[in-house]
């Protein structure tokens, strides 16, 4: 193919690269530059036409006039008001603590996944993307029939006799643990799966045969091995955990809103195109850090599992 | 393992070397009437088995004829169904893989990729709860032995396949084992490497004076290293002999096919004395060979004959095959550099091998294709085979 | 040392699967409920599965849905496709390492920010929001995870598959068609049904660069779901969970199919 690129194809091989560049470059990057340059205009007439508009054929002069008219006003908003603040820290709250409890729920399963005979392993992998492929409001939508005041865990606990009278677990952290546990759970799951089925069975019978017992060739062998799928897991979990909207949304309170609310509400509700998205732009510019830490570990570690 | 002149004294202490023959020796690792099975199949059949202290023993056979599963047994990593395996006198059958003293090396070298070369190695020590310092005296005298000094830091990932091989036999050996497993070691080792390090290993087990027991499917590897060799085929043992008891005295056809080239040449007794005995072939001719006892006459034999026994030889005007010689036609000539081997099409419509040493430099060699020759050998030359 | 499930596996594994489906067979039951309340059982019924046909604006809806999946989905592929090409079999073009993020970047950006992002572009360049407006924004979104797949397809391939086809006399060109394109097809499959999946099950990003007259079914039932549980939703939600796993099911017994008949030569990976 490579000579179908450069000899012949040429045109062929250009056109397969252009094609999506191009596309992406006007409705991945353009946006994203736009975003930018709107969080730095002024709150009062940013709703279009917003300013400044930079008109490329003013030249010069036009673009010293757009710097000039940047304005990092809304930056100054957000860490004053206590209300971004406090969404940012409740939304890397619930990232970092249902991280924490996917890979404590995830890893047994993976674990057990992975120990599991050949054939069963690759029906354990369809059961357990399958809840994926179901659309996330369905499956955000069945712990409301649960969660509710008349739902099925209060019916429940009522009928043990465990709790007295219905408790709210609608509009409560525990709700929103409960939905975002329960939507990454596959993310977190598979990579770690993945990882640990890799692990070739010889290197804990080498451990053992050098005198290793079983318990402690899981710490010493298989939990290292499995580091990269652990590290995977976290990242696809943390990210979309932190701009999530959806599930705070529906099974949350509204008390102490995630960022990803706050920015929905700018946009759809105080219509401030500026605010929201210069929270846009802190937000990104936030998960760039967990994602810098896993290139390191990435790149610091290249044996990627030869044996 | 450049171990000079050290070793060398002892080398003619091998030549003795012969505990199997000593009725009243008492063998380190004994497997009575062992059996594995898999799913139905049968992998290893009712294997006993004896192996004696300082013995190099090698496990011969083709590919699933369980002498991996044997190895591994013995290792603990598969239990037997039937059977005991005994090590220095105790049952092994309660003793997970982590308590036993043996250690293995494995085909794939199973090094940890997450460790370096020095924490491979010294891994095994740091079960053992030994104090640091002699942990890093061990692996560091380990890592000289094997000539990977200077490595230690190094990731598996960063060696070459020889290297990688020998950080897997330092990781095994700094144990210290009673007795060392080799699942197919230098399988992955092109043809050069693989000779060399068949004699550095035997250097190895005369210094360290451990009992080594090879599983391989290269019979010239078992027949280099091996003081003794079990021939093994579907689970069962088929012949446990000395390399030149295997080659010279094979137990059975197939044993004589399976280590070395052999024309086999089916027939029957027509007399027997004392001193030779006279086999009919079934494709025509007769064979002389020394006497076997328990034959006699009209018993179906099969005479085993090694290409190199042969000599062949452009047929002469006027003279006339007796016992021992059969003429034929060049049929096809391998040249390998060392020797060359003739396929000869006998008139009695037989093909048979003949190899010849090239022991001058000639461009033109006396026997070319599609000649009349006569093949004949001494009645020593042939081995009766009843099974 | 045999692999083997203990008990602990065995609980954990239980749970799990317990964990991931019995909220969706609490749902579908839930479904089939003679009662309007959802929590007091009345009966079998399938009076919410006829009252949802009479339902104009979720049906309309889900008109919506399905002809937007099917169109983003396709260009998706195909985008994705040449994007999985270029990055895998073209060593160095200029603007390499700005392409390959653009490709990755969308698999972590969280939905509100893309939405927000790809709305502005839309106002900014003063199209209409609407169907085709939420088409580019799926089709951008989804053709990274076409590429991700594809690309790890191609990566795993023998390369002296296409060296011998060209070896044997074929142009590249057709080699690529021969040869290339159908034993990357599986991938190019999941590809599309991913694509398709991702797209019938957005919210947020249609609820940014939709406009009116082209609501979503997520966007409907969201505004529903919003308002309290219905019996209706979970009819629809039942029958949408029904069309997956009869698709998911389909798919994996053909490419088991495929798996055989390659003697266990398959990608795993490509069945997410």
């Amino acid at each position: 193919m490579r000579e179908a690129m450069q000899g012949k194809g040429i045109s062929g091989g250009r056109l397969a690269i252009a094609i999506p560049y191009l596309w992406l470059l006007a409705f991945f990057l353009a946006p994203f530059l736009i975003v930018l340059r709107i969080s730095l205009s002024q709150s009062v007439i940013a709703q279009p036409p917003y300013s400044p508009v930079f008109e490329i054929v003013a030249g010069w002069e036009g673009l010293k006039a757009f710097v000039a008219a940047l304005s990092f006003e809304n930056y100054a908003t957000l860490f004053s008001d206590s209300l971004y603040v406090s969404s940012y820290l409740k939304s890397l709250e619930v990232a970092v603590v249902a991280t924490a409890m996917l890979l404590a729920l995830g890893f047994p399963i993976a674990y057990a996944m992975a120990q599991a005979p050949r054939r069963l392993q690759a029906v354990l992998v369809v059961l357990v993307i399958l809840p994926f492929w179901t659309a996330f409001l369905i499956r955000i939508y069945a712990w409301i029939n649960i969660l509710q005041r008349e739902g099925l865990l209060n019916e429940m606990l009522l009928a043990l006799g465990l709790v007295r009278e219905p408790l709210a677990w609608l509009a409560t952290d525990t709700a929103i643990y409960i939905g975002v546990v329960y939507s990454y759970l596959p993310f977190m799951v598979l990579p770690i799966y993945a990882s640990l089925e890799k692990i070739d069975h010889n290197l804990l019978e080498a451990a053992a045969d050098l005198g290793c017992p079983h318990w402690k060739a899981f710490w010493l062998v298989t939990l290292p091995l499995a580091l990269p799928g652990v590290a995977a897991g976290a990242l696809l979990c943390f990210i979309p955990i932190m701009g999530e909207f959806v599930i705070p949304d529906l099974l949350g309170g509204s008390q102490s809103l995630m960022i990803g609310q706050t920015l929905w509400t700018e946009f759809f509700g105080n219509k401030d195109w500026p605010i929201a998205s210069a929270v846009a732009v802190v937000l990104l510019m936030l998960l760039v850090v967990p994602i810098a830490i896993y290139q390191h570990m990435q790149t610091r570690d290249p044996r990627a599992g030869s044996a | 393992m450049d171990i000079g002149d050290a070793g060398k004294p002892d080398a003619g202490r091998r030549r003795d070397f012969a505990p199997w023959n000593d009725p009243a020796a008492r063998a380190l690792v004994r497997f009575k009437g062992v059996t594995k099975r898999f799913s139905g199949i049968t992998a290893v059949d009712d294997v006993s088995l004896d192996i004696h202290t300082r013995e190099f023993f090698a496990l011969l056979g083709p590919s699933g004829c369980g002498k991996t599963t044997l190895l591994r047994l013995l290792a603990g990593f598969e239990t037997p169904d039937a059977g005991r395996i005994l090590l220095d006198g105790e049952d092994l059958a309660d003793m997970p893989p982590h308590r036993r003293p043996v250690n293995m090396m494995f085909q794939s070298y199973a090094l940890f990729p997450h460790l370096s070369v020095a924490g491979n190695v010294a891994f095994g020590l740091k079960q053992e709860g030994l104090v640091r310092e002699e942990i890093s005296a061990r692996v560091a005298e380990m890592l000289a032995l094997v000539r990977l000094d200077g490595m230690g830091s190094r990731k598996p990932y960063q060696l070459s396949g020889g290297q990688r091989q020998r950080v897997a036999l330092a990781r095994a050996l700094v144990k210290r084992p009673k007795v060392f497993l080799l699942d197919e070691p230098l399988a992955a080792l092109d043809k050069k490497l693989r000779q060399d390090t068949q004699f550095e290993l035997m250097e190895l087990q005369e210094k360290l004076d451990v009992t080594f027991v090879i599983v391989t499917h290269d019979q010239e590897e078992a027949m280099t290293v091996a003081d003794r060799i079990a021939v093994m085929d579907h689970g069962r043992l088929v012949q446990v002999a000395t390399p030149p008891e295997i080659y010279e005295q094979p137990n059975s056809r197939w044993v004589a096919q399976f280590v070395g080239d052999v024309n086999l040449i089916e027939g029957r007794v027509v007399a027997s004395t004392p001193g030779e005995m006279l086999i009919e072939a079934k494709a025509g001719g007769r064979l002389k060979v020394a006497s076997v006892s328990g034959l006699s006459a009209g018993d179906a034999v099969c005479i085993a004959l090694r290409p190199e026994k042969l000599r062949i030889e452009p047929v002469k005007a006027g003279s006339r095959g007796g016992d021992n010689s059969f003429e034929g036609k060049v049929w096809d000539i391998g040249y390998l550099g060392d020797v060359s081997i003739y396929k000869v099409r006998l008139d009695n419509g037989l093909v048979m091998q003949a190899a010849v040493a090239n022991m001058t430099r000639m461009v033109e060699r006396p026997i070319g294709w599609n000649d009349r020759v006569t093949l004949t050998f001494a009645p020593q030359a042939g081995v009766v085979l009843t099974r | 040392m045999k692999r083997g499930l203990s008990i602990f596996n065995v609980a954990s594994l239980a749970l799990g699967l317990a964990f991931l489906y019995l909220p969706i067979v609490i749902l579908v039951i839930f479904s089939f409920n003679a009662s309007r309340l959802v929590t007091v059982w009345g009966g079998w019924s399938t009076r919410w599965y006829a009252e949802l046909l009479h339902d104009a604006a979720m049906l309309d809806a889900a008109w919506v849905s399905l002809r937007l999946a099917l169109l983003s989905a396709t260009t998706a592929t195909i985008l994705g496709t040449l994007a999985a090409l270029a990055l895998t079999r073209v060593a160095r073009f200029r603007g390499r390492l700005l392409f390959s993020a653009m490709v990755y970047a969308p698999l972590v950006m969280p939905e509100v920010i893309s939405g927000l992002a790809l709305l502005l572009l839309f106002v900014a360049a003063e199209f209409d929001r609407g169907f085709w407006t939420t088409a580019v924004a799926h089709t951008t979104l989804t053709m990274c995870f076409v590429a991700i797949i594809v690309q790890s397809r191609l990566i795993g391939f023998d390369r002296s598959l296409e060296e011998a086809a060209m070896d044997l006399g074929c142009p590249p060109l057709r080699t690529f068609f021969t040869i290339t394109l159908p034993l990357i097809a599986p991938a190019i499959a999941s590809g599309w049904m991913l694509a398709f999946a991702l797209s019938l099950d957005d919210l947020v990003i249609a609820s940014f660069t939709t406009g009116p007259g082209a609501t979503t079914l997520p966007i409907r039932i969201y505004s529903e779901v919003r308002l309290g549980v219905k019996p209706e939703i979970n009819a629809i939600c039942t029958i949408m969970i029904a069309a997956v796993t009869v698709a998911v099911i389909i798919a994996s017994l053909l490419s088991k199919r495929r798996i055989a008949a390659s003697a266990g030569e398959g990608t795993p990976g490509a069945a997410i």
